[in-house]
């Protein structure tokens, strides 16, 4: 009879396996299919490196060079916001912070996380907008400034807790060793502790990006969503999810439109999976 | 083992399959979707008509215009929303499901800027000009030095596409233009962002906006009635040619009096006059 139930659990996690890895098949299949079809339309060099998006008019630009360079300013921004953050109370919490705040901390930092991103987008909406203009005096209050303080803090909690993780795996010997050798609590965070943890904390950061990168409802309602390469971080942008996601309802399946937007997603997709491969690779050498 | 193991997940199967269908098998039910310059009166419209028929239950979601077509095509709802006549691209998808088209109201598409903006009129021209980039300061068309922060409706809506038809002529918006998903956004973006100018539907003009005469006319429901004013257009329900009788009974409430004072109260024109 354990026997049976021996083999029901591992047939039903097999299943459960093997169905994980056929969908993620199936989406990456899909994506090439409808994705690749665009070139008959476009060619590559004209995809990636025109600045002009005009998909519904006649005849159509599909160029995605802004909606690129939307996106990576936007992430880029997040991370410049969440990196010092995110590590500041990771530090904080895993080398100095007393037991007693540490509990207190630790939590709310990691409740940022549960907040669904339609709410951080009406916060950046109705509050930080309004409040961005009247503060910089600048013309609008949705652009990629904003859309990138709101995704910084978004990506705080993921940078926060995996470095955190990060940094208290590392062993109590190595800091007693520093100590030992003379060095102060500073020094030994920034020369050994850090260093040491180094793997983790890149990919958190990776991690953050990915999420920063992929995030969609936030950009749709804060950045602005015109397709232009920003001269500076105060002009709106239209990063790659935004515009996937408020066009593809509108377009016909099989238009040439409906294939550049899944072509869009191509370049997404190539983008998150070499982040992912940075952060397996970082992982990898910290077990070694 | 094994035998028992397929016996097993086939009678899952078979309480899943059942499951779904039930949930799918509720007659009571009318979905709509689509265009949000539509929404408020239909949402207006379900609110009292669930309360004079607590048995029916009405889904009322946003979208924008393709969406609710595109949902009609795929037959996910019984009613899709429209601020725009079908085009043919869609038509063409559908043309074996014969859609019954129902004009329910009539809106002016509004210009609105910021409430402390000194203009008070533009021409469709220098709309036209503003819209494509040839016109980028306030100066040019007599008001203050002040850059114009131009606020367009995403692709997916109707008011785009009409906006673009009639003022656009086919012109380019350009590049910098904003582009946001809902009637609200525009709204709120406008109200706080001192050089806007932006696009909504009648129904959502509020007190923190101010309405631009387009041509000398200001959009009201008067202006809407008679075609003086230039932006006007009819919002549509789309339904199959066999609808629910569900469905159908909707959208006669819709056009019937109370209906109708339902749509003037959130903004709109009345349908009446027209037939």
């Amino acid at each position: 009879m354990n026997n049976f139930k021996e083999k029901i659990f591992k047939g039903i996690t097999y299943t459960a396996s093997l169905f994980t890895i056929i969908v993620l098949f199936g989406i990456i299949a899909t994506l090439f299919s409808e994705g690749l079809p665009i070139l008959k339309y476009v060619n590559i060099k004209d995809f990636l490196t025109s600045p002009n998006w005009h998909p519904t008019h006649i005849p159509a630009d599909f160029g995605t060079l802004s909606l690129i360079v939307g996106s990576l300013v936007v992430t880029t921004g997040a991370l410049i916001i969440a990196i010092p953050l995110g590590l500041g109370s990771a530090i904080y919490i895993s080398e100095i912070a007393g037991p007693r705040s540490k509990e207190i901390i630790k939590p709310i930092i990691e409740l940022l996380a549960g907040i669904p991103s339609v709410v951080y987008g009406l916060f950046g909406m109705a509050f930080l907008s309004p409040f961005l203009i009247k503060v910089f005096g600048i013309p609008t209050g949705l652009n990629a400034f904003s859309a990138s303080i709101v995704l910084g803090v978004m990506v705080v909690p993921i940078i926060s807790s995996m470095s955190e993780d990060a940094l208290s795996t590392v062993p109590r010997n190595l800091r007693e060793a520093s100590f030992a050798l003379g060095a102060n609590k500073w020094e030994t965070i920034v020369k050994i502790v850090l260093p040491a943890a180094r793997s983790g904390v890149i990919s958190s950061i990776m991690l953050g990006f990915g999420r920063a990168i992929g995030e969609t409802m936030v950009v749709i309602m804060i950045a602005g969503g015109a397709a232009q390469i920003p001269t500076s971080i105060f002009q709106p942008v239209r990063p790659m999810t935004a515009a996937i996601a408020s066009e593809m309802g509108e377009t016909v399946i099989g238009s040439p439109h409906f294939h550049a937007l899944f072509g869009i997603a191509i370049v997404l997709f190539i983008i998150t999976f070499i982040t992912n491969l940075i952060t397996e690779f970082a992982f990898l050498k910290k077990r070694k | 083992m094994k035998s028992r193991l397929i016996f097993i997940l086939v009678v899952a199967g078979l309480i899943l399959l059942n499951m779904i269908l039930a949930c799918t098998q509720k007659t009571n039910r009318i979905n709509t979707a689509g265009s949000t310059t539509v929404l408020p009166i239909v949402q207006a419209a379900a609110e009292v008509y669930m309360q004079n028929n607590p048995k029916i239950n009405i889904s009322v979601r946003g979208g924008g215009t393709g969406i609710g077509i595109k949902s009609m095509i795929n037959e996910t709802i019984d009613i899709g929303n429209a601020s725009r006549k079908i085009n043919k691209r869609e038509s063409d998808l559908i043309d074996k499901k014969n859609l019954i088209e129902t004009a329910i109201a009539k809106d002016a598409i509004s210009i609105v800027v910021h409430k402390d903006n000194s203009i008070g009129e533009l021409t469709l021209e220098q709309l036209k000009k503003i819209y494509s980039g040839k016109i980028y300061n306030w100066r040019s068309v007599g008001g203050n030095d002040k850059k114009i922060i131009v606020i367009s409706r995403d692709i997916s809506s109707g008011s785009f596409e009409v906006f673009n038809e009639v003022v656009l002529d086919s012109t380019m918006v350009k590049n910098n233009a904003m582009k946001l998903s809902s009637n609200n956004a525009v709204a709120t973006a406008v109200s706080y962002t001192p050089g806007a100018i932006g696009y909504i539907g009648l129904g959502y003009v509020k007190d923190n906006l101010k309405v631009l005469k387009i041509d000398g006319v200001l959009p009201t429901c008067e202006t809407a009635m008679n075609n003086e004013y230039k932006l006007t257009r009819f919002l549509y329900m789309y339904s199959t040619d066999t609808p629910k009788k569900l469905a159908q009974n909707f959208i006669d409430f819709i056009l019937s009096d109370e209906g109708q004072n339902i749509v003037e109260e959130q903004g709109y024109v009345r349908i009446k006059c027209f037939e």
